[in-house]
């Protein structure tokens, strides 16, 4: 009995201090101007100010829909392209497609300052540097390997004889997709859903370098900007904070299950 | 499934979008990089001349770089140490069969959801200089009738050095610490929950303690898991940036500077391409020693199943 306590009692004490930089951001969100002193930042706020949030919202709303933008159109492109080389990766090998994979994987590991001379380089040529387009391009690309990895696993789980029913009745190898795995791919499509939205929507590297006009720019660089020239205003830096962090605390409170699959996904297994 | 080479032909054709990107903007990209970082381009206008190892000399020459490798190397071994060392006493403390623990791994997790930025923004205020931290210590130390003793710690911008080690680093270290000791708490999580409990029951039957079935039973079955956390831990430490740029920067005297934020800004803010190109290579080389090895031997495991 005593033991449980301790346990919870442990287990509470680490809680909370993993709670004090929410709770940090929190109070100072509600903070008005005049609050808003180095002295009193770990007091509760007086009054419950609503300013900061409209002022943060004003100031990020265009990167905001910048971000739906960017991260919507390239999580679906890429969780389409994933689905389909994972199918072919697991169900069709070809001589050399296991390093075909590895040589696909190690994508995923590389620092991206090693391809980000060249990449703004070609994204000019093309015209799609400063635009979210490019950005989009990019993540893409750079989201092969880790949606690959995800399908190609969940496929390795479904018996061959599923498909080869479909071989026998006729079935080329668009129908096998088609019919066959596609429609018992819902869970795995979740998983890289949620991945690849809560990674691009987070993302910063790449949203620094490729954009640079401040309205074509995602919402975290804008708020990294915000950081950096409002300095006085934190308690705006800290509203903006919470409202950029929205949409993957909303992903991850209804899908936490799938949110932990792909991120484990990416550690475990090659 | 065995396939007529007309077949496999065609598989191919479907997936050479992918593979095309993959090689052109992996890996032609890199072989783009290392022709940067040989050649003596230093300006607006590109300049591809051969330049040699020059580049690479003056790197490991100029004092600041040289600090970059010292901070990257005290952060990795702190930051990995505290997420393997915390991830698995969280996860052995949620394996308790207690009820409602939950909520507090969905606690210990959340962070991982939210960006970089964001935590870099609230961590810079927690351990600002002139407040943060201090604060809340000496409130604390008041509170308990000490208050002769003033804490007035500068966190993030004190020059001290243990040795290498810059205590300036101990704030971000916290930071991403906070933001990933979940991660390798979940991975250690499915690891003991893949382990079967007749195996348990077993040393339970032999008289073990709860302690010695943690240290004889569980820990050993869950070397595979430390590894690849290490291997995780290690590239994710290896390329920190977001955190970084956003918290504190360089820093004072290049305090909290680390390779990364010497790469943008030697390329995108001083047009210094060859330079920042041999800092990217080298961090790729940094990490290529941690993930090839591991990519290897998952493969080399997967051929023998």
């Amino acid at each position: 009995m005593k033991k449980k306590y301790f346990l919870y009692f442990s287990l509470a004490i680490i809680a909370i201090l993993f709670l004090v930089p929410i709770y940090v951001l929190l109070v100072t969100s509600f903070k008005g101007f005049e609050e808003v002193t180095i002295k009193n930042m770990w007091n509760l706020p007086k009054t419950l100010y609503l300013g900061n949030y409209i002022s943060a919202f004003d100031y990020l709303r265009t990167n905001i829909l910048n971000s739906l933008y960017l991260t919507i159109v390239a999580t679906a492109i890429s969780a389409m392209l994933g689905s389909w080389n994972g199918y072919i990766l697991s169900k069709w090998k070809f001589p050399g497609a296991n390093i075909l994979f590895s040589l696909i994987l190690f994508g995923m590991f590389i620092p991206y300052q090693s391809i980000l001379i060249p990449l703004v380089n070609f994204l000019r040529f093309i015209g799609l540097y400063g635009s979210i387009p490019g950005l989009i391009l990019t993540h893409v690309i750079y989201g092969i390997p880790i949606t690959t990895l995800i399908f190609r696993n969940y496929y390795a789980g479904v018996p061959n004889e599923l498909l080869e029913a479909g071989k026998i009745d006729g079935a080329g190898i668009f129908e096998i997709y088609r019919y066959v795995l596609f429609p018992i791919s819902i869970p795995a499509f979740v998983v890289v859903i949620v991945w690849q939205f809560t990674s691009i929507w987070n993302e910063f590297l790449f949203a620094l370098v490729v954009t640079h006009n401040p309205k074509i720019q995602p919402a975290t660089v804008a708020l990294a900007n915000l950081a950096g020239s409002y300095f006085a205003e934190w308690n705006v830096q800290m509203a903006g904070a919470l409202f950029i962090s929205i949409p993957p605390l909303l992903v991850y409170i209804f899908l936490g299950r799938y949110f932990i699959r792909g991120l484990l996904a990416g550690s475990v297994k090659g | 499934m065995k396939h007529s080479r007309k077949e496999n032909l065609f598989v191919i054709l479907t997936i050479l979008p992918s593979t095309a990107a993959i090689i052109t903007f992996v890996y032609g990209f890199i072989g783009w990089t290392i022709r940067v970082s040989f050649s003596n381009w230093k300006g607006i206008i590109p300049d591809y001349s051969f330049a040699g190892l020059k580049n690479f000399y003056n790197l490991f020459k100029n004092p600041r770089f040289l600090i970059d490798i010292a901070n990257n190397i005290s952060f990795s071994i702190l930051f990995i140490a505290i997420c393997i060392g915390g991830g698995l006493i969280l996860a052995i403390l949620l394996d308790q069969n207690l009820k409602g623990v939950r909520i507090f791994q969905n606690i210990y997790l959340f962070p991982l959801a939210i960006s970089f930025v964001v935590t870099g923004i609230a961590w810079r205020w927690i351990f600002n200089p002139n407040g943060g931290v201090n604060i809340l210590l000496n409130n604390l130390l008041t509170r308990i009738g000490i208050d002769n003793i003033n804490i007035d710690w500068g966190w993030f911008i004190v020059p001290n050095q243990i040795g290498p080690f810059r205590l300036a680093l101990l704030p971000v270290i916290v930071a991403a610490s906070w933001q990933f000791v979940g991660y390798v708490m979940a991975m250690y999580l499915a690891g003991i929950r893949g382990i079967p409990d007749e195996l348990r029951e077993a040393a339970r039957i032999d008289g073990a303690t709860e302690f010695q079935i943690y240290s004889k039973v569980v820990l050993p079955l869950l070397k595979p898991i430390t590894l690849a956390a290490l291997i995780i831990l290690g590239h994710i430490s290896l390329k920190v940036f977001d955190l970084i740029y956003v918290m504190t920067g360089s820093g004072p005297g290049f305090v909290t500077d680390f390779p990364s934020i010497f790469m943008y800004e030697a390329t995108f803010k001083a047009n210094n391409y060859s330079q920042g190109a041999s800092i990217a290579i080298l961090m790729l080389l940094m990490v290529a020693v941690v993930i090839i090895p591991y990519l290897t031997m998952n493969l080399r495991r997967k051929a023998k199943d």
